[in-house]
């Protein structure tokens, strides 16, 4: 089956001099950019918006292929967005942004402070995920969307997807919030810490303004990535993709170069990951997270739910021990509390925290096609077509 | 909807917030939550039955409802219906319990294994009885802790829950007449039971 085909990122600017952004921490940002794509129609009742909200290290770049890239490497969640797919291009108007404090085209750490002439740095504000949301949305009126059908995203993706649903419940009809948390653990919060500390440490870091030098804080930034993706993994899917398998030999060379074939592709992971992504973005994403705490108010929370229909769909790996299941049960719980509608499911998968990204087991897919089918019928939208 | 499930949904009454256990196809809390106004939310350990609560709009969690029981809060519902499933979870005395710790009322029906066809088979050819209220053979029946009307109401009592209300129905799930009330134990095919703790 094919997907969405040869796409483009797309640049809107949302904020500007005269209608800065005020973000939820009362500081302002004199201009925001987005990076976006969409995929699909928007259809004549502006019912069928579909927005993908991406995780920690995504970008706008979801689906299809850019011009002259290999094909066989699509956007990052290719193999749920499509013609027949879960988030079905032929039904659904779907939007992929990347998020603000990103590197990947929104501004971000690594943008012109238009005040200074200068990259922000760590002058950029801190964000908070309500704050992200505030940013899709502007850029959705410039698309001419008002409502969405559904906002789906993992991890970080689902929190804003979680928040978009509490911040403004008359505006979606139902939020997918997958392999998420509502509130980390000290144990998730002490893994950011270490993911942080690496950066910050590192001597090329010049206190977040390495853009103008020759060096950056590569290091820091690949050991983050390390750490990062050992919690993604399950130790399952470790075993079953390195055990301790010896690379490119079949003895231990018994030193302390990189010898384990899980060593090498970790050492691997880190150093791709440097030359895609900004030590600063993952700073403040990583902050972001860590700050996350949307049913603080309980009742203030209630009283937002409350003013809408928004359906909710939860889901958990059961080998995912960065967002274990405990997580989503305890979203699940305190949606349920406030008065809204929760399908809740726990799925077994090897992939750990990654399973968002994965098409298998099939059961995943099943779910989430199930969840939009339903959202699609009761605006009017027609049902997937068959084969 | 099964006419079974008319007579649960009208004990369960309006604008209540209902758990259903073992909801499976989600046709009750649907009928419960369009047309009686409640809140609802199904347990469904049975994929294929999740996924039709899914396509209802039914909210509902896949899992085992003895391990989702305890994870709900006391008094996080008004009403907790376990509907044809007492029989076929491994300790029904615990659910009931649960499901009084979790709701103020419980609506409960099961099948009745003291009706007089079932005596019959089991005594005229000395084998498990296969009926089509109990279609299973011993060896693959899901029902493991059948029970008679008998059974059920001592064990209500010794659980401290009082019966409100109690309709006989018969196999196609419809009220059954005035005689058998006469001899429920003997003559209903099945109980529905509003209960309070």
């Amino acid at each position: 089956m094919n997907g969405v085909g040869t796409v483009g990122t797309q640049r809107a600017v949302v904020f500007t001099g005269d209608r800065p952004l005020t973000l939820a921490s009362g500081a302002r940002l004199p201009e925001v950019e987005v990076a976006y794509e969409t995929y699909g129609e928007l259809n004549e009742d502006r019912s069928n918006a579909v927005f993908i909200c991406h995780a920690l290290s995504g970008d706008a770049h979801a689906a299809g292929v850019h011009e002259g890239d290999d094909p066989d490497r699509p956007g990052w969640w290719d193999n749920i967005i499509g013609p027949g797919r879960p988030l079905d291009t032929d039904r659904f108007f779907v939007v992929c942004a990347n998020v603000l404090g990103g590197c990947k085209g929104t501004t971000g750490p690594s943008s012109v402070d238009p005040e200074t002439g200068k990259p922000y740095g760590l002058r950029f504000p801190l964000v908070q995920v309500r704050d992200l949301v505030e940013v899709h949305r502007a850029l959705l009126r410039e698309l001419g969307v008002q409502r969405l059908l559904a906002a789906v995203g993992g991890s970080l993706g689902g929190m804003q997807a979680l928040q978009w649903a509490i911040d403004h419940p008359t505006e979606i009809d139902g939020a997918a919030v997958i392999a998420a948390s509502a509130r980390l653990s000290a144990q998730n919060i002490a893994f950011s810490a270490v993911a942080r500390e690496a950066i910050m440490r590192d001597p090329d870091f010049a206190e977040g303004d390495y853009y103008e030098n020759d060096r950056r804080p590569d290091a820091g930034l690949a050991l983050a990535r390390m750490i990062g993706h050992i919690t993604y993994l399950s130790e399952e899917s470790m075993r079953e993709k390195f055990g301790r398998r010896i690379q490119d030999a079949e003895v231990p060379r018994f030193g302390f170069d990189v010898d384990f074939q899980v060593e090498s592709y970790l050492h691997y992971q880190g150093q791709s990951f440097v030359e895609r992504f900004d030590a600063n973005t993952y700073l403040y994403m990583g902050r972001t997270m860590d700050y996350f705490d949307p049913f603080e108010d309980r009742v203030a929370v209630q009283k937002q739910i409350s003013q809408g229909k928004t359906s909710f769909l939860v889901l958990s790996f059961d080998s995912d021990w960065r967002f274990s299941t405990e997580h989503a049960r305890l979203m699940a719980s305190e949606l349920r509390g406030a008065g809204a509608p929760v399908t809740f499911q726990e799925i077994s998968s090897p992939h750990g925290h990654d399973s968002f990204l994965f098409p298998d087991p099939p059961e995943y897919h099943r779910t989430v096609a199930g969840y939009m089918d339903r959202l699609a019928v009761q605006r009017g939208i027609p049902a997937r077509r068959a084969g | 909807m099964r006419p079974d499930l008319d007579i649960v949904a009208s004990l369960v009454g309006e604008g209540q917030r209902v758990l259903d256990l073992g909801c499976g196809d989600g046709a009750l809390l649907e009928n419960l939550i369009d047309d009686r106004g409640c809140r609802g939310l199904g347990v469904e350990r049975e994929l294929d039955d999740f996924h039709a609560c899914v396509s209802r709009g039914v909210p509902v969690t896949q899992g085992d409802l003895e391990k989702e029981l305890p994870l709900f809060e006391a008094g996080d519902f008004d009403v907790a219906v376990l509907s044809l499933t007492l029989q076929a979870v491994r300790r029904p005395d615990h659910v009931l319990t649960e499901m009084k710790r979790v709701a103020a009322r419980l609506v409960v029906s099961l099948p009745n294994f003291a009706h007089w066809r079932l005596r019959a088979f089991l005594a005229l050819r000395g084998r498990m009885p296969v009926t089509d209220a109990l279609p299973y053979q011993w060896y693959d029946t899901p029902n493991i802790h059948l029970c008679t009307i008998v059974d059920f109401e001592n064990l209500t009592r010794e659980l401290g829950l009082e019966i409100d209300r109690r309709i006989l129905i018969d196999a196609t799930g419809r009220k059954t007449g005035g005689f058998a009330r006469r001899a429920p134990n003997l003559l209903a095919e099945r109980a529905v039971y509003s209960l309070t703790a």
